[in-house]
């Protein structure tokens, strides 16, 4: 995935005009933005509804219903930390809390210097190689202190 | 030349697959040939290379083996402490029935002439031989059930489907696999895309279909890049039959893998459950006749066409046929894919194949089925793992995924958590599941601070009993299961 780019309404305005022939655009349309600008800022929620005749009630609610949406940019790197019961049981959650402690931050926090946004995710299928996250888009499994450590601090 | 087969399923590549592949591919006289993972999850990552008797595995091959291991099997399949010998002949391989996941592992996933070269194709080309009807007639007769957990039969959804009047009619494949503890979707579609696009065109044979959309869940970034390339080779080859697929993401919820909330989510809206009835299979995508299935459901239609619903059906235990992709997860010391006829004990499955703990400590708790599943303590140990049984037991299968626990585990956590997990991932259209999940998981709270706590483990179950009665799907529905199995057969970790 490559970083995210600066939000500029005629980049969106491509993005929408690109994506909404599909049947049921609104969330391939969100989630295209998102992954150009790194959020989904109110301004394309409006352009949205106008693109696909839809209120802005509508566009928001799809928008505010998933966990992967969100409307304000992450840190640089996304680090999301499987929580589910495959990781509980090799020690996932003692895990979490080294990690934030650590880096100094609570589930969906951002470090200080923005390098770093924590996001729990609810199984990631590496059940088999627990504990598991994803970095930015790069899969890792057999977590431990310290190689979580490793990545993070490796975190561009 | 040196062929050398390294896998690029995610959870080799999470434990350093990619570096494997990157040196070797600068030895010379090697080709690298990527494929699936054979789902020897503790043996990853797992290298094969060809010899003439055959191919010889290694692993697991940590960074710093790389160099020998790639020595060694240049050399032929020379010695080496990580040398496993033919995979075929280990034991995790050989007690298994591969019908579902025959390729995963061995062929590349994106080469078309391997697909046909291992069997692939002939499911498709049959039934378009034998028509519609008879194709239902061989869903229906190996007796396949949905594998996305409520093990719903297939032949009478395509029939109820293709009966349905419709301008127009839909195949939806079920990608989100938010169960933890489980990954068989995704193996496969990173392991064999091709059957599962042989899979939807049978069904969109079947039951009259225009248009198949693949739902993927965003957590599988490798498994939709798999498939958009399968995909896009067979739109070349002209596979499709006229029903075009797409592939659709989605956006990290849960409650989005029940059916008609992931309907809701492919038109684009919040991912509400809708109630039921009408069936999807009468009004569901857009409001037209569609069939929703698993990926492993679509997957196996192709082999039980090709060899006939009754070769399929004689695999099994009572009313479970065929095979299931069984996960073997959490603190096990061999985890990975087995796939088995159904009605292997629970206790083979986790002490024998799953060979114990990873830690080495004594098995406490096993939750079988994902976040919704019963846990089930080794006293249980003598259930058969298929449906009926494990509903008998006040447990079920789901989508096939075991996850198990050593003796450190506190089950009033777990319980806790269950109800957490429903709270974050309720849809929010209902009360039972989106109040009840809140109101549990304080009144657990409660419990671990001892207070009152034979008053609060009575007000969960009732709460319980009323979730169970009340709520429109199995989110809110089946989250009793984790929470009153937890106290049922764990009460000591709920007691001060
Ligand atoms: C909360 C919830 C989550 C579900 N998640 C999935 C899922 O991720 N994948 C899946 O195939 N089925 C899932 N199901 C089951 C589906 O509703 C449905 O039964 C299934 O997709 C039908 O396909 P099948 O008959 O081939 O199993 C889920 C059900 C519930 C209640
Ligand atoms: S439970 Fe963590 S990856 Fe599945």
């Amino acid at each position: 995935m490559s970083a995210p780019i600066a939000w500029t309404p005629a980049r969106a305005a491509e993005i929408i005009l690109s994506l909404k022939h599909l049947d049921g655009a609104c969330l391939p349309i969100l989630r295209a933005i998102q992954a150009e600008f790194g959020h989904v800022p109110p301004e394309a929620v409006a352009m949205v509804a106008d693109a696909l005749n839809l209120s802005r009630a509508e566009v928001h609610g799809t928008f505010s219903f998933y966990h992967d949406l969100r409307a304000e940019p992450a840190g640089r790197t996304v680090v999301k930390l499987c929580r589910a019961e495959a990781c509980q049981a090799m020690g996932g959650d003692a895990l979490a809390e080294r990690a934030m402690r650590k880096i100094g931050v609570d589930w969906h926090g951002t470090t200080a210097d923005g390098r770093v946004t924590l996001e729990p995710a609810f199984c990631l299928g590496l059940c088999s190689t627990a504990p598991a996250a994803m970095v930015g888009e790069r899969v890792v499994g057999r977590l431990d202190e310290t190689t979580l450590g490793r990545l993070l601090d490796a975190a561009p | 030349m040196t062929n050398l087969f390294i896998p690029r399923d995610s959870a080799a590549v999470a434990v350093g697959a990619e570096e494997i592949a990157a040196t070797a591919a600068r030895r010379r006289g090697v080709t690298v040939i990527r494929t699936g993972s054979r789902g020897l999850h503790w043996l990853e990552p797992l290298i094969e290379v060809e010899t003439p008797a055959g191919r010889v595995a290694y692993g697991p091959v940590g960074a710093d083996d790389i160099t020998a291991v790639l020595d060694a099997a240049i050399a032929g399949g020379a010695p080496h402490r990580l040398r496993i010998g033919k995979p075929e002949d280990h034991p995790f391989l050989k007690r298994q029935t591969r019908l579902t996941f025959s390729r995963c592992g061995i062929i590349d996933p994106l080469s078309w002439s391997d697909y046909v070269a291992h069997g692939g194709g002939k499911g498709l080309t049959r039934a378009r031989a034998i028509g519609a009807d008879a194709t239902i007639a061989e869903i229906t007769a190996s007796g396949l059930r949905g594998r996305g957990g409520a093990g719903f039969p297939a032949g009478i959804k395509w029939k109820t489907t293709r009966d349905a009047k419709g301008d127009n009619k839909y195949i939806v494949c079920n990608a989100d696999e938010g169960d933890s503890g489980t990954f068989a979707d995704r193996m496969l579609m990173e392991g064999d895309p091709f059957a599962l696009i042989e899979g939807m065109a049978i069904a969109a044979l079947a039951v009259g279909a225009t248009k198949g959309f693949i739902y993927i869940r965003s957590e599988y970034p490798l498994a939709i890049a798999v498939m958009r390339e399968a995909l896009g080779i067979a739109r070349a080859r002209n596979l499709l039959d006229g029903c075009d697929i797409e592939i659709r993401v989605g956006a990290g919820s849960y409650v989005c893998g029940e059916e008609t909330a992931l309907l809701e989510s492919l038109e684009g809206k919040r991912g509400q459950v809708r109630a039921k009835p009408p069936l999807p299979a009468h009004a569901g995508l857009f409001g037209r006749p569609t069939v929703v299935n698993n990926v492993l459901t679509l997957a196996t239609a192709p082999v039980i066409l090709a060899d006939g619903g009754a070769a399929y059906a004689k695999h099994g235990a009572a009313k479970s046929r065929g095979t299931m992709p069984i996960q073997l997860a959490g603190n096990l010391k061999h985890g990975g894919l087995f796939e088995a006829p159904f009605g292997l004990t629970l206790g083979e499955l986790v002490t024998d194949i799953g060979g114990g703990t990873a830690s080495g400590r004594p098995v406490r708790a096993v939750q079988v089925g994902g976040p919704l599943g019963a846990y089930f303590p080794p006293a249980l140990f003598d259930t058969p793992f298929d449906y009926e049984a494990f509903a008998a037991k006040d447990g079920l299968i789901g989508h096939g995924g075991i996850v198990v626990f050593d003796d450190t585990v506190d089950m009033a956590r777990q319980a806790r958590f269950a109800m957490e997990f429903c709270a974050i991932e309720s849809c929010g259209k209902c009360t039972p599941c989106r109040i009840g999940s809140v109101r549990g998981k304080e009144t657990i709270d409660r419990i671990i601070a001892g207070e009152n706590v034979a008053a609060n483990i009575a007000l969960v179950e009732d709460l319980c009993a009323t979730m169970k009665a009340g709520s429109l799907c199995a989110l809110g529905g089946f989250v009793p299961y984790p929470v009153l199995s937890a106290i049922r057969h764990f009460r000591e970790d709920f007691e001060p």
